[in-house]
C-alpha cells in the first residue's frame, strides 16, 4: 500500500450516505421521485470518478458537491422558460401590496402574528403553515432563496449558475419574502 | 433631496432594503434613509420584525425536517453500485 492510495469505499457509499445526500436533495427538491433519481445518480457518477477522489475534501464532502450540481441543474431546467407562469402568477399576486406612492396598501400592511422570536420557532402550526406558503413559491424564487438563505452561496455564485442577473437578484429576495410573509398572514391569522 | 423623500416615504424601498442588509453593507447613505423610515413606519418596523422571524424559521425547518430513504430503495441503490463494481 501507498500513502497516495485514498480511503474510498464504494460499497460502503450507501450505508453511509444514502440517507444524507437523499435528505440534502428531497430538502431542496420537492418531488420524491426526481430526488430518488439524482441520489441513484450521484452515486453512479461518483463511481466514474472515483480515481479522482483525493482526499482532499471528505467523501460526504465530495459526494454532496456531485449532488450539489445535479440539484442546480433541476433549478436551472425548471427556471429555464423565459417568463415561467408561476412566476408572473406570483408576481400578479403581491401586484397591489403597495401603491404606487410605495405605501403599504391597507389590505396588505403586515399586521403582528401575536407570536414572538422563540415561540414562533417552536410553533408547528405556524412552521407548518410556512412550509405550505414555501411549496407555493416559484420555482425560481425557491432556489434562489433556499441558495441564500440555506447554502449561504454568493450572490455571484447563484446569479451565474441560475442565470439571473444582478438587479433581478434582489428582486427576486425581496419578493419572495413579501410573498411568504403576506401567505403566513393570510393562513395564521 | 429627491431620493431621499423617495426611500424615507416609500414601504417598497424600506422592505427592499431589510432584505438587502440581511446579507450586504448598506450604503451609509442607504442606512440613515432606512433609518428615517423605520423611526416614522411602524408597519415597516414590523415587517422588519417579522423578515427576522421568518429568516430563523425558515432555517428551523430546514434543519429539522426529517427524511430517510426506505430500505428497499437502498438495496437497489446497493445492488446498482455492486453491479458497476463487479463489470470493473
Amino acid at each position: 500500500m501507498t500513502d497516495d492510495v485514498v480511503a474510498t469505499d464504494p460499497r460502503r457509499w450507501v450505508g453511509t450516505y444514502a440517507d444524507y445526500l437523499y435528505a440534502f436533495a428531497r430538502k431542496r427538491i420537492d418531488d420524491d421521485e426526481l430526488v430518488r433519481d439524482l441520489v441513484q445518480e450521484t452515486f453512479l457518477a461518483a463511481l466514474q470518478r472515483a480515481h479522482t477522489f483525493e482526499g482532499k475534501s471528505s467523501e460526504r464532502t465530495w459526494l454532496t458537491a456531485i449532488l450539489k450540481n445535479k440539484i442546480i441543474d433541476v433549478y436551472r431546467k425548471k427556471s429555464s422558460v423565459v417568463v415561467s407562469s408561476d412566476v408572473v402568477n406570483a408576481e400578479r399576486e403581491q401586484s397591489d401590496f403597495f401603491g404606487e406612492d410605495g405605501h403599504w396598501n391597507k389590505e396588505h400592511r403586515p399586521v403582528a402574528f401575536g407570536i414572538e422570536g422563540h415561540q414562533a420557532l417552536e410553533n408547528k402550526e405556524l412552521n407548518h403553515i410556512l412550509k405550505q406558503c414555501m411549496e407555493k413559491l416559484p420555482a425560481l424564487w425557491l432556489a434562489v432563496f433556499t441558495m441564500k438563505h440555506i447554502d449561504d452561496e454568493s450572490s455571484e455564485t447563484i446569479c451565474t449558475q441560475l442565470k439571473v442577473s444582478a438587479s433581478n437578484f434582489w428582486v427576486i429576495i425581496h419578493r419572495t419574502k413579501l410573498n411568504l410573509r403576506a401567505c403566513l398572514q393570510k393562513n395564521w391569522l | 433631496m429627491n431620493t431621499l423623500k423617495k426611500i424615507v416615504y416609500n414601504c417598497r424601498q424600506a422592505t427592499l432594503l431589510m432584505e438587502k442588509r440581511e446579507f450586504v453593507k448598506l450604503s451609509f447613505r442607504e442606512v440613515i434613509e432606512l433609518r428615517i423610515h423605520l423611526y416614522r413606519c411602524n408597519v415597516c418596523k414590523l415587517y422588519g420584525q417579522q423578515t427576522r422571524i421568518i429568516n430563523s424559521m425558515v432555517q428551523h425547518i430546514f434543519k429539522n425536517q426529517q427524511y430517510r430513504l426506505d430500505d428497499s430503495f437502498k438495496r437497489e441503490l446497493q445492488n446498482r453500485i455492486d453491479e458497476e463494481l463487479n463489470k470493473k
